[in-house]
């Protein structure tokens, strides 16, 4: 009897343990819904930032926001699924597919701020790009590679050899059989990779407070060699460097950073489920 | 391409298809392209961080005292803060991670667990200067009033928040190592006639110690390199710990350091390329951490390898 004591005890402990690290997630959304809620507003979202940023909007933070992750996508993406091509479709098992892979798992465990500290040692500086969307968005990139290259692999090891085999045997050169049967198979895993690295660059400050990021800047940016303000960096100088800062504004940027970011995590879950309920193999 | 089935080679790309033996030779590029990053970053991190050993002693940089005005740059307290918020996150997400990668991967029945894998996802995508921002307004004041400190902001706050930053990582990645453990091992562990809970704690959790080793691993090196949390709600004082009780006083990482400087160093300076300094150990530590938790992986595939043979 006491067996079974130990089990029921333990499970709930597990149960316990398992609603202790969930439940502070809805309560963190929850509480930043309805406190950042009443902040909401065409004015937030659509106009200039004022008083030092303490009325007005957002809108140069969101457009800075979207224009880095695009840029991000931009360089990240092809560089990101030619890599994963070539680990799974045509490279052998040497030493230096070994040494890519080496460096992949590096890429993915630098510290964010270091990132920063690259991209303004290398495209601030070296390069001269200055303080800019492309500086910043060339630092995001590189950061966001091994989540897209690590994504886009599995998606393609996962369509079944078969596939390629037939292909070869119709005639198919390698390419062509990459092109015209992996990479459609692989499509919806590598879109759900795609979006979750993107996600994660959209969220991040320390990759650009030194190469992109702008403490206020009431207009648009002009070209991809201007500083722009964004999001995260947003809500990082109102809720620390900006005193007499109206609460609700800080939980309304909060909010739609939220939004912003959950909203991709949400498109990239669903393409993940319509593709796992759709598969023939 | 995994060889397997036929030995059957794909036509080479024929004569006068340039196009695609261009695009063949720029996959390969790209393949390439991740060691050359590494390359660069290393590169670039020693050549602004190197010079800080030529303008200021060694002996310095391992004093106690990390005030950059006078020129005093001292890392060891800036290290030990980081090790310090580090190791109170490790010992909240450790048994929390596991017990809700143990809860999803084995306790759970299916639907709850095809809910919860996407939930603690979501967590993963939170960005940290939210969870910073919810720390510094909700976190801190309750920190206050419950322990009775004389600030919220103390490393204790860090810890609590980058458990939660750690834990996505390490959830999904003890729940993968609990997935593979073979069916057949809790087949025989119940049909011996242990209970399910005996089956996961002597049997499974044992089978998969390797894998969640790797997870403590990757756990603490998310945990290290966190910038944003850290810096919003540790306090950000470079002060040498005296005893246990560091962990309710405010304390100032490598990483925050980084992030609330550089912004504000002239390039060239001894400061700016200290600052580098502390990019360069936080990129060693990183690559150690990450290496040692991928080697784990590597030996248990040997190890298996060795077992079915």
């Amino acid at each position: 009897m006491t067996r079974l004591l130990t089990q029921r005890l333990a499970f709930a402990l597990f149960t316990l343990a398992t609603l202790a690290t969930t439940l502070p997630i809805v309560l963190i959304v929850a509480y930043i819904v309805l406190a950042g809620g009443p902040a909401i507003s065409t004015e937030f979202l659509t106009a200039m930032p004022r008083d030092g940023m303490r009325a007005g909007g957002l809108w140069p933070a969101i457009v800075g926001t979207v224009l880095l992750t695009l840029g991000t996508g931009l360089i990240a993406v092809p560089l990101g699924v030619a890599a994963a091509i070539y680990l799974a479709e045509y490279a052998k098992d040497t030493a230096l597919t070994r040494a890519i892979r080496i460096a992949i798992i590096n890429l993915a465990g630098i510290p964010s701020v270091v990132y920063g500290l690259f991209g303004l040692g290398l495209f601030v500086l070296f390069l001269g790009f200055g303080t800019s969307i492309l500086a910043g968005c060339l630092t995001l990139a590189i950061m966001t590679l091994p989540v897209i290259i690590s994504t886009t692999e599995e998606a393609l090891r996962a369509v079944p050899q078969s596939f390629r085999v037939v292909s070869i045997s119709l005639g198919g050169t390698q390419w062509q059989t990459i092109r015209r049967v992996v990479l459609p198979q692989a499509l919806p895993g590598i879109l759900t990779g795609v979006i979750l690295g993107l996600e994660r660059a959209a969220g991040e400050t320390a990759p650009i407070l030194f190469t992109a990021a702008a403490f206020f800047l009431p207009r648009l940016p002009g070209s991809a060699l201007d500083a722009t303000m964004a999001l995260p960096y947003h809500l990082f100088v109102i809720s620390t460097q900006v005193p007499g800062m109206p609460i609700t504004l800080q939980y309304g940027t909060a909010l739609v950073l939220l939004v912003f970011v959950l909203s991709m995590n949400l498109i990239a879950t669903l393409i993940r489920s319509r593709a796992r309920a759709r598969r023939q193999w | 391409m995994p060889t397997s089935l036929l030995t059957l080679k794909p036509q080479p790309a024929p004569r006068g298809r340039w196009t695609e033996f261009i695009t063949e030779a720029l996959i390969r590029a790209a393949g390439y392209s991740a060691v050359l990053f590494v390359g660069l970053i290393l590169l670039f991190l020693l050549r602004e961080g190197l010079p800080a050993f030529a303008e200021v002693q060694v002996t310095d940089l391992f004093s106690a005292r990390w005030y950059p005005i006078e020129a005093h740059f001292g890392l060891l307290p800036l290290i030990s803060g980081s090790l310090i918020v580090t190791a109170g996150a490790v010992l909240i997400a450790v048994p929390f991670g596991l017990a809700t990668a143990i809860f999803i991967a084995e306790i759970a029945p299916r639907w709850l667990r095809e809910f919860l894998k996407p939930f603690i996802e979501v967590l993963g995508g939170l960005p940290s200067v939210v969870l910073g921002f919810m720390g510094m307004l909700v976190l801190a004041p309750w920190v206050r009033e419950t322990l009775g400190t004389p600030t919220g902001l103390t490393a204790f706050t860090g810890s609590v928040l980058l458990a939660g930053m750690a834990l996505p990582t390490l959830v999904s990645v003890a729940e993968d190592a609990l997935d593979a453990v073979p069916r057949s091992y809790r087949d025989a562990a119940l049909a011996l006639g242990a209970t399910p809970w005996q089956t996961i704690w002597r049997v499974t959790l044992p089978a998969a110690r390797t894998g969640v080793l790797t997870a403590t691993m990757l756990g603490i090196g998310r945990a290290i390199g966190e910038t944003m949390t850290v810096m919003m709600v540790t306090g950000n004082a470079a002060r040498l710990p005296d005893g246990p009780a560091a962990l309710f006083l405010p304390v100032r990482t490598m990483t925050a350091t980084i992030a609330a400087e550089m912004g504000e160093v002239a390039n060239g300076s001894a400061h700016y390329h200290v600052l580098f300094t502390i990019g360069i150990a936080l990129f060693v530590i990183s690559f150690v951490v990450n290496l040692a938790a991928s080697a784990v992986v590597f030996q248990q595939k040997k190890r298996s390898e060795r077992l079915l043979s």
